[in-house]
């Protein structure tokens, strides 16, 4: 995100008037508004704000944002938000994917935006499936699913976004899902971090892959098997009668029971956004045995991609002419004629010829 | 040109001024042949000749010591009349060891002279460049003019007062070279020695070698003149207009055209690039003029090149990308988007040959059917194709003004050959070029409304900038309504906006064709595009010199075609078009004027010599019908081939000590 003065929104101002066309009941509803709600209150400027996206049902997204957008192509969104942050850098850049758009087919350029640290805010909308194309099984899909193109049940291994992020080197990595009420906290976090900041976000693809997450998401249940982090608070869940410590013999987190809130004794874990050993840990944490981590992951920033290329062109520049009638004429050159008129050292500053008019 | 020297012997009395002059240095990577030849093209462009280059350098960035493989190159063609190729064979060949000697030799002119340094043909290096016998002994050379001397020795002894060891003292061998080839051509010594001044600026005693041996090498040739083939040759200066002249190669030409350009319509340049040759020299070029509002991005693969650029444009820079055929190859979706969004965008294609990796260090033409229509969908774009360096330059300004003027993604093609050619340019004026200022919309176009998709008088969309208050709107590669640009699927829309697309670039407005040799109608149009320029234009000199009709068309605008250029095409019997691939160009011009344009293709990675392109003319005037174009073989005279030795990447794996770097 980017220091800015904030600027007046209600949620209505970031609606456009085209119609929504995802599937009834669709997760990316939740999310549509979720940012809806997210960008009023941190005051973000609509004629500031660029929505970029790949393909997919997701990538649909920048058509309803009232703001500026970009619906590019099938997982190239990163390359093409990192040319736009690199234009301009006071643009706040929001970009969209899939798990097709931004795990298969973008999977190189989604390595390289985080690795580069370009600063935007980068939403995977993990539906474990691609939806537009209707329904096969995708990079992030489980073994076994059953697709169009999986008739039998997948058998690959699949890919986990927010470890591929921060392996990637991300330095801002952040988990929620479509209808939870603290998703706009982690879009929050996501945009006050100075650089790239991954977002996996679990969406519901009612049509083709209906409810897969219903097993941490559905609220029935919900305290004990999501564990929501908060820096500087022990990694508790279950209403606090369950957290997280390190088990220090085989070197890996365990759940352990906490009574009567003495997770001291218990030696629970204190969540420090800024530690990348915890973080490693928890995108790695296997749901089932363990809650599933939620919240803000891993939030340390490093100076960004196009800070450094600022720098350095003020660094390159620094006492180097720029007139070009100059610059055409360096090197091993010589005169034809007496009294040709020598085209550099004679040039007035708006570098025409000598006596011509100023073309400014 | 190179003809007068080579029909008659150097030492004829009447050669003593000929019009052109080819010579070729030739000695191991480690001899200094690319500063020998970089000097000497220098003096001869200070002496008022006009010149062209070939600098021929091994694959390998350190071979093995006078191997084969370990040759570098580099040939210099100069005249008193205009020069345009770097000339079909040298004239004199200066072999600084046995393996020069061998795979250089092959293109050497009957009768052309040899100058060998006979203290490099030790047992040892005539061994490691598979010679069983010493050839300046065994009469194997006696087509030619050998002069053979201990270049090795004079260099040690003139460079004695300097105390150097035996190693320091025989580097200065280039430059007694160089001295005997000033002395040859009758070229001042000055400049040469105020450069060594300055290269060896706090190290006198290199200095004063280096010019020692410079002077001894020039003192011998007024010695040896007095016997042996060696002989004084004066060539004329090139009647040129007045001005400051520098020399340039390809790759900086676009680099510093695409700079002006961008200053031209007054905005910020980004490049996004990945490596691949011949086109990385053009993001090294780049990357090191930032202080003009140049912004480079090597990106992670070809596709993230392209897209950065096109994003770039979308925020408001000039977005470029460069590649050659493969890289080209990915970023045609993306080229798509950018037609789609209507968004400015230059693209230059360093072509190679092809396909796949193909030859990637050799040129070809055969990425024109790609550039004009090889995108999914009916997906028009302009090509501007540059004919020589020094025309990139422009070629790369007129690519910019399309892009911006019509907001369209514009690709520029040149190739490997013009990248790394050398030639004399007259630096022009930047205030001469017509500016082309982009206008930003700031204000809603349509009462209160935004119509993103609103086409001016030229066919061009606006241009907006994302943060301009009151112009959010979205844009992306579905088919957009027309005017307001939402999605819009329906029938009629998507053939309005096709025909809309495709009538933005056929209106494109660019000059109309000129004849730059010969009448503009009669029995023969030799019709180009690209390198070719330079043999087919002494071609047809030559052959119009003889008397025969012929004229020369040499086609800057692709696509769209120039107005004019059917009609002109129609006002000649015979349509003949010289391509370095299987006849693409061809297809292009018959299909959109159906004339009976013949191809005359050659797809050996070696451009055209003259001496073929005359042959191929004198076939439309001998009387005997249907034997023009045709197709011309790979000619073995030409440098560089694996037979002559030299390694481009076919010698066989045990004289390998390397890997290919040139992918
Ligand atoms: C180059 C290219 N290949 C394939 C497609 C077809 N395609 C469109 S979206 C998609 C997958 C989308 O999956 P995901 O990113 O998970 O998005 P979702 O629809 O699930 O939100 C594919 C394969 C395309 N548009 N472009
Ligand atoms: S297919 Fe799935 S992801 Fe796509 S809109 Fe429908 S429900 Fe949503
Ligand atoms: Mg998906």
């Amino acid at each position: 995100m980017n220091d800015m003065t904030p600027f007046a929104t209600t949620l209505k101002d970031w609606e456009t008037d085209q119609e929504v066309r995802w599937c009834p009941g669709c997760g990316d509803y939740a999310i549509l508004k979720a940012v809806q709600r997210t960008l009023p209150q941190i005051g973000a400027n609509p004629a500031t704000t660029v929505f970029i996206s790949g393909i997919g049902c997701s990538s649909r997204f920048p058509y309803y944002m009232e703001s500026y957008g970009f619906h590019t192509i099938h997982g190239r969104a990163p390359a093409v938000a990192t040319g736009v942050k690199l234009a301009n850098p006071d643009l706040d850049i929001w970009l969209v994917t899939g798990d097709g758009d931004g795990l298969s087919i973008g999977g190189n350029h989604l390595m390289h935006v985080l690795r580069r640290n370009v600063n935007m805010q980068i939403m995977l909308f993990n539906n474990e499936i691609y939806g537009l194309t209707k329904g096969q099984y995708s990079p992030t899909s489980r073994e076994g699913t059953k697709s169009p193109s999986t008739p039998l049940g997948s058998y690959d291994h699949p890919a986990r976004p927010a470890a591929f992020a921060l392996g990637a080197g991300a330095r801002f990595v952040g988990r929620g899902f479509d209808v939870s009420k603290n998703l706009p906290e982690v879009l929050k976090a996501a945009h006050a971090h100075q650089g790239a900041a991954f977002i996996e976000i679990f969406q519901n693809c009612v049509v083709y892959n209906k409810d897969v997450f219903d097993d941490f998401a559905q609220p029935k249940g919900a305290e004990d098997r999501q564990l929501w982090l908060e820096h500087g608070q022990p990694m508790l869940f279950a209403g606090g009668t369950q957290g997280i410590a390190l088990d220090r013999e085989a070197l890996r987190l365990k759940v352990v029971p906490v009574t009567d809130g003495d997770w001291q004794s218990a030696d629970v874990i204190v969540h420090d956004v800024t530690n990348r050993s915890i973080a490693h840990m928890l995108v790695e944490m296997p749901f089932g045995p363990f809650p599933m981590a939620l919240g803000v992951l891993y939030d340390d920033p490093r100076p960004t991609f196009e800070a450094a290329v600022a720098e350095e062109r003020v660094k390159s520049s620094a006492g180097k002419d720029t007139n070009l009638a100059k610059l055409l004429g360096k090197g091993q050159s010589w005169t034809v004629g007496d009294n040709a008129a020598d085209p550099v050292s004679t040039r007035p500053p708006g570098q025409g010829e000598p006596g011509a008019a100023d073309p400014r | 040109m190179a003809t007068q020297a080579a029909e008659r012997p150097l030492n004829s009395a009447a050669s003593e001024n000929p019009e052109a002059v080819v010579v070729r240095f030739a000695g191991d990577s480690g001899d200094g042949m690319q500063l020998t030849g970089g000097q000497f093209t220098l003096s001869t462009a200070l002496a008022g000749n006009d010149l062209a280059t070939f600098p021929d350098f091994p694959a390998e960035i350190r071979a093995p010591q006078g191997t084969l493989f370990g040759v570098s190159a580099f040939q210099i063609n100069f005249g008193s009349t205009a020069i345009e190729t770097a000339g079909d064979a040298p004239d004199v060949l200066v072999a600084m060891n046995p393996a020069a000697l061998k795979t250089n030799l092959q293109a050497l002119k009957p009768g052309g002279l040899i100058i060998a340094d006979t203290g490099e043909f030790t047992k040892r290096n005539l061994e490691k460049a598979k010679y069983a016998a010493n050839p300046l002994d065994d009469g194997s050379l006696a087509k030619w003019q050998v002069l053979a001397f201990d270049i090795s020795a004079q260099t040690v002894e003139a460079v004695k007062p300097f105390g150097l060891g035996n190693k320091d003292a025989l580097r200065c061998k280039n430059m007694w070279t160089l001295g005997l080839a000033l002395w040859m051509f009758d070229r001042p010594r000055g400049p040469i020695h105020d450069w060594l001044n300055a290269k060896f600026k706090g190290k006198p005693e290199l200095a004063g070698a280096n010019i020692a041996a410079l002077d001894a090498g020039h003192a011998y040739g007024e010695t040896a003149e007095l016997s042996g083939p060696l002989k004084q040759l004066h060539v004329e200066p090139v009647e040129s207009a007045p001005g400051l002249y520098r020399t340039i190669t390809g790759a900086e030409a676009i680099s510093l055209g695409l700079v002006a350009g961008a200053q031209l319509a007054e905005l910020p340049m980004f490049f996004g690039g990945y490596p691949i040759t011949p086109a990385s020299a053009i993001l090294h070029h780049l990357a090191r003029l930032k202080e003009f509002g140049v912004t480079t991005f090597q990106a992670e693969d070809e596709i993230a090149a392209i897209c950065a650029a096109i994003g770039a444009s979308y925020a408001g820079q000039l977005g470029v990308t460069s590649s050659s055929g493969p890289g080209i190859a990915l970023k045609g979706e993306a080229m798509g988007l950018a037609i789609m969004t209507e968004l400015p965008l230059v693209i230059v294609n360093s072509q190679r040959g092809g396909p796949s990796t193909g030859l990637p260090t050799k040129t070809e033409q055969s990425d024109l059917y790609q550039a004009v229509y090889g995108r999914n969908g009916d997906a028009p774009m302009p090509v501007v194709s540059a004919r020589s360096p020094g025309d990139a330059f422009e070629c790369a300004i007129e690519a910019c003004r399309i892009a911006v003027q019509y907001m369209t993604p514009v690709m520029l093609l040149t190739d490997g050959y013009i990248a790394n050619a050398a030639e004399p340019w007259k630096v022009p004026d930047p205030a001469r070029f017509e500016p082309f200022p982009v206008t930003f919309l700031d204000a809603p176009n349509d009462g209160d409304n935004l119509l993103p998709y609103a086409r001016d008088f030229k066919g061009a969309r606006p241009w907006i900038k994302p943060g301009t208050p009151g112009l959010m709107h979205r844009i992306g590669g579905i088919e957009k309504a027309v005017d307001t640009g939402h999605i819009d699927y329906s029938p009629s829309n998507h053939q309005a906006m096709t025909d809309a697309r495709v009538g933005k670039i056929a209106g494109v407005s660019v000059p109309d064709q000129d004849v730059c040799l010969g009448e503009t109608s009669g029995t023969l149009a030799v019709v180009g595009w690209g390198s070719t320029f330079g043999p087919i234009h002494q071609a047809v000199r030559r052959a119009r010199n003889r008397g025969i009709d012929v004229s020369h068309i040499h086609v800057r605008h692709i696509w769209p075609l120039p107005a004019n250029l059917g009609e002109l095409l129609h006002g000649f019997d015979h349509v003949l078009v010289p391509e370095m691939n299987t006849g693409q160009f061809k297809t292009v011009l018959r299909d959109q004027f159906l004339v009976d344009a013949r191809p005359l293709t050659k797809t050996s990675g070696q451009p055209f010599q003259i001496a073929e392109l005359e042959e191929a003319i004198g076939k439309f005037f001998d009387g005997i019908p249907g034997n023009e174009g045709g197709e011309v073989d790979a000619n073995l005279q030409q440098l560089p081939t694996p037979e002559s030795g030299h390694d481009d990447g076919t010698l066989p794996r045990d004289l390998r000590l390397h890997h290919d770097r040139d992918n």
